[in-house]
């Protein structure tokens, strides 16, 4: 009867709610009118800082696991993943509805015209197939497709760092160090797939031959 | 004209206090604000308690009433004194008022150069004594995309020009900030081009709507906001309005402005408010107005309007100029 217990089963509620802590602490300053002077920049500030905090953290358990962190850490990659997807979608959801509510037409124009806008909504749009198909059910049928889908995480990776560096005013040297902690954080996720990625590349080389 | 309506009591009357004087929010202060608070506090009246502990700068007699001033919802003093730009103090939107605690607005004097017959080095009192003090209501513009309404409290710049009798080859003037490494923590970054400087062409400076601020609120200006002597020219865009000046030159050639050498793409020497021409990286179209109490999230963003909506009174200046190529 003593079914073995399983630790990372018991511990994903927790890390959902954990998820959920920033957002919670989000509605709790705008209700109180906490959100400083500037309350939409605030929230768009906080809400996409936290979808690229997320995303790292998926990206970071792979190479944890290999570190020695136990298989079952790769476990939460779903949740955490989704979570990314989710801060982002609130993310853009402030942008459009109530940062710039009622200027439609700068919309088009902003996300047309300007780089870092163009940036971050691709990456935006690169999370859709992925969250879409994040399902035990998609996995299965994709097969070997699903993995070569899911690497445009690496892409759309980039592209949200690059949309937080770009945005940044000239000049303002301290107000970049936080987008390029983030620069340098996923640089090293990428760096220590590298071997992996070449044994792979030789792998398959061989086998055409 | 409802826009130009003139004003009813100072601002120090009209802010809404409850904004800033809650205790949440003083608590957080006084635990954040470290010396820049105690400094506060050491200058506030005697006996007025919290609420003197918190309101920057001294009480200014303000005389005049400007037709100018614009009845729209101001902007909070606490706002007007917690997000400012004023990179001498650091690129942070609450670095200038953290981070200005050391600085010295008094003793003050400014030095007047260039082709004028009166030059030379003046005192604060004695550019500001023979002039009377008036409130005027502005709309702020900041390059950013975000706007401000803020009861100045200064003298129409052109009356303080006219006396050191600018000569005909003075066609310009130019501004210079300030530079004191050892109070002004953000002067050890090379962010700009040290001293900050900033112009206006003559006819420009000698509009009635320039203004030479000492206060706001009906106070003097708190170091984050310039003190002791800033330019506020409200249909420009804020960076034009020159903080703590300490020299002032008539010039026959366009002066140097430090945005414009920095980022010339980015920020012309004129920085007129204009809709039409978008920032490289941004829209200039509309604007998100900080203004009331903050809570109302939505209905925050404004169009903008030329020349930052002063376009009857100053888009004659500019008669025959392609403002997309003089941005």
């Amino acid at each position: 009867m003593a079914r073995r217990l399983d630790p990372i089963a018991l511990s994903k509620p927790f890390v959902f709610v954990a998820c959920l802590l920033p957002l919670a602490w989000l509605v709790w300053l705008t209700i109180h009118g906490d959100l400083g002077p500037d309350p939409v920049a605030r929230l768009e500030h906080e809400t996409g800082a936290w979808a690229l905090r997320l995303l790292l953290a998926t990206l970071a358990l792979t190479p944890l696991r290999r570190l020695g962190a136990g298989a079952g850490v790769i476990r939460y990659r779903r949740m955490l993943g989704l979570f990314a997807f989710f801060y982002a979608s609130v993310h853009l959801a402030v942008y459009l509805i109530v940062d710039l509510g009622g200027f439609w037409s700068q919309i088009l124009q902003e996300i047309a015209r300007k780089p870092f806008v163009t940036a971050g909504f691709v990456a935006w749009l690169l999370m859709i197939p992925l969250a879409a198909t994040s399902t035990r059910a998609m996995m299965r049928r994709l097969g070997g497709r699903w993995q070569k889908l899911h690497r445009l995480i690496y892409p759309l990776a980039i592209l949200a760092v690059l949309h937080f560096v770009w945005q940044v005013k000239y000049g303002e040297t301290i107000a970049v160090r936080e987008p390029l902690i983030y620069a340098g954080i996923l640089a090293v996720l990428l760096a220590l797939r590298v071997p992996d990625w070449l044994r792979r590349a030789r792998r398959s080389g061989a086998q055409q031959q | 004209m409802r826009r130009y309506a003139v004003p009813a009591p100072p601002g120090s009357q009209i802010t809404p206090e409850s904004t800033w004087l809650r205790r949440r929010q003083i608590l957080k202060a006084l635990a954040l604000a470290g010396p820049a608070l105690a400094a506060g506090c050491g200058r506030a009246e005697d006996g007025a308690g919290a609420q003197a502990a918190e309101l920057p700068g001294e009480p200014l007699t303000v005389t005049g009433r400007s037709a100018y001033s614009t009845d729209e919802t101001r902007t909070s003093l606490r706002d007007a004194t917690h997000y400012n730009n004023y990179y001498e103090f650091g690129t942070g939107k609450d670095d200038p008022w953290r981070r200005s605690g050391r600085f010295k607005p008094a003793p003050w004097s400014v030095e007047v150069a260039g082709h004028a017959e009166l030059t030379g080095r003046f005192a604060l009192e004695d550019l500001v004594k023979p002039h009377t003090l008036e409130e005027r209501v502005y709309r702020m513009r900041c390059v950013e995309a975000w706007s401000m309404v803020i009861p100045w409290v200064g003298i129409p710049l052109a009356d303080v020009l006219k006396r050191f009798r600018p000569t005909s080859q003075a066609k310009y003037v130019a501004f210079t900030t300030v530079e004191r490494p050892a109070e002004m923590p953000g002067l050890s970054y090379p962010v700009l081009r040290w001293p900050y400087r900033e112009g206006l062409r003559i006819d420009e400076a000698m509009h009635p709507l320039a203004l030479l601020a000492v206060g706001l609120y009906g106070r003097t200006l708190p170091a984050q906001n310039g003190a002791p002597l800033r330019l506020v020219v409200p249909w420009k865009y804020g960076f034009k309005g020159i903080k703590s000046i300490v020299r002032i030159d008539f010039t026959e050639s366009q002066p140097a402005t430090s945005w414009n050498l920095s980022a010339g793409d980015e920020y012309g020497f004129f920085a007129n408010v204009n809709p039409a021409v978008s920032h490289p990286r941004w829209s200039q179209a509309s604007e998100r107005r900080i203004a009331g109490d903050g809570l109302n999230l939505l209905g925050n963003r404004i169009a903008t309007l030329p020349f930052n909506g002063y376009a009857d009174q100053v888009a004659s200046l500019y008669a025959g100029m392609d403002l997309r190529i003089h941005y």
